[in-house]
Order: C-alpha cells, then structure tokens, then sequence
C-alpha cells in the first residue's frame, strides 16, 4: 500500500513540476533562439570563402537534461503498445536546442562570426538498467569563423 | 594553438602535417552529484552537475590533445572530434582526437 502512495507521490510530482520545467525550458529557449538568430550556423564542411585571413575557434555547447517521473512511466507504459514517444522527442528535442544555443553563446566572444561543420551529438547517460533512457547529454560543436 | 573541426583554416596554408593527436579521459560520477541527479530526476528538467563534469572532463580530454600537439611542435588541431562511450555503469570515458599540423605565420 505504502509503495503504491509513494508511486503516486512521485507521478504527481513529476507531472506538476516536469510539465512547469518544460514549459519555462521552451520560453526559454525560443527567447535565446530569437536574440541569437542573426548567428548562423552551418554543417557544411568548408567555408565558402577562404581567401582572406580570419580568426577562427572551436566552439561547443553541451548540455544534460532528463525526464520526469511521469513522462518516464508513460513511456514505459507506451512501450507496451509500441508507436511515438512523445515524452523522450521533446527530452532531445529540447537538449539539441539548448546544445546548440549554448555553442552558439561560446561563439559570441569571436564577435561577428558563422558557425560551420557543426556536428550534434547524443549519448545516453544510463544510471540503472531501468530508466537507461531517462537522462541524455547532447554535444554540439563546430568552428567559429569571423565575419 | 588553434583548434577547429574545419579541414583547412581560412586564409591560411598548412606546411606540415604532423599526424593524430589524441586526449582522453575516463571520469566516474560522484556519490553526492549522483544522488541529487536522483532526485532531479523525479522532476525532470537539467541536471546541471552532470552538464558541468561533462564540460569540465571534455575540456581536460582536450588539454591532453594539446599537450600532444605542443609536443609535435604544431600551431593547429584541425579537424577535431569529439566521442564519448560508456565503459562500465557510472562511468564515462570522453575522447578528444584530431590532426596536429603547422600552418604558415598568421597576420
């Protein structure tokens, strides 16, 4: 009895604050996006123009983020039936962003600049068998070249 | 030293190629990060130790590659990567590489 209210305990608060962390994450991060659009970034592997001299840097942008109690049991629950999961594609989604805002602020120092070969990586940061996808580290890098 | 994931560096030659430099390091969690990283994770939302060791660890993977590169005699790291792989629970092992050459006297 005991463990179900504490089940319980834990689903309502995941729910509560996760839903609240989510919702000011993604203010958050259409804010910053806004404020850093005219940065542009790029996967492209060369610059287009190499003529003159000009300062470049690697920069990079990481982050950890990881799901709620709730969002976690649902996605188990979910796993029964198969199809989308929605709680873990905005767990990566909001990570890549946030990844890619915080390189793209480490570019700010250069000053004006473009950001190319940038490259995204996700690894699955698993403390226990159980909830092995509940936490993930996103990397974003790439080198930023002055106007 | 300069470090970019670019295969050339704007405006500028490289004269030598110097051959692959490599850092890494394997870092463990702390109990006590550990810990609170389990209570956040019934929230949800950031874990901003685990943000911080990751960042700090990569930065001393990436020290290690420098310290290669200074002992080849090189000005550059091109093409930098990154790679991070889980040896055993609870521990991470990350791993910086790239290419260590000279490139020509800057403006």
């Amino acid at each position: 009895m005991t463990d179900i209210l504490i089940v319980l305990v834990l689903l309502a608060l995941g729910f509560g604050f996760g839903t609240r962390a989510d919702r000011q994450h993604y203010r958050s991060i259409r804010e910053r996006e806004d404020a850093l659009r005219d940065l542009m970034v790029f996967a492209a592997r060369f610059p287009p123009e190499l003529g003159r001299p000009r300062a470049s840097r690697l920069v990079a942008g990481n982050v950890v983020v990881s799901v709620d109690y709730f969002k976690a049991f649902v996605a188990g629950l979910r796993s029964f039936v198969g199809g989308r999961v929605t709680s873990y594609e905005s767990l990566l989604d909001r990570g890549r962003r946030e990844a890619i805002l915080r390189m793209k602020e480490d570019a700010r120092s250069l000053g004006p600049c473009k950001i190319f070969n940038v490259k995204i990586e996700t690894s699955s940061i698993s403390r226990g068998g159980s909830n092995a996808l509940g936490t993930v580290e996103v990397l974003a890098y790439g080198t930023a070249v002055a106007d | 030293m300069l470090l970019s994931n670019l295969e050339v560096v704007p405006g500028r030659r490289v004269i030598e190629h110097l051959g692959l430099v490599q850092g890494s390091t394997v870092r463990a969690k702390h109990v006590g990060r550990d810990i609170v990283a389990g209570i956040k994770n019934v929230f949800g939302g950031e874990l901003r130790a685990y943000t911080e060791l990751l960042q700090e660890s990569r930065e001393e993977a990436t020290a290690r590659m420098v310290e290669q590169a200074q002992a080849l005699n090189a000005n550059a790291v091109l093409n930098v990567r990154f790679s991070t792989s889980s040896i055993v629970q609870g521990a991470a092992e990350l791993f910086a590489y790239g290419t260590a050459v000279r490139l020509e006297e800057g403006p």
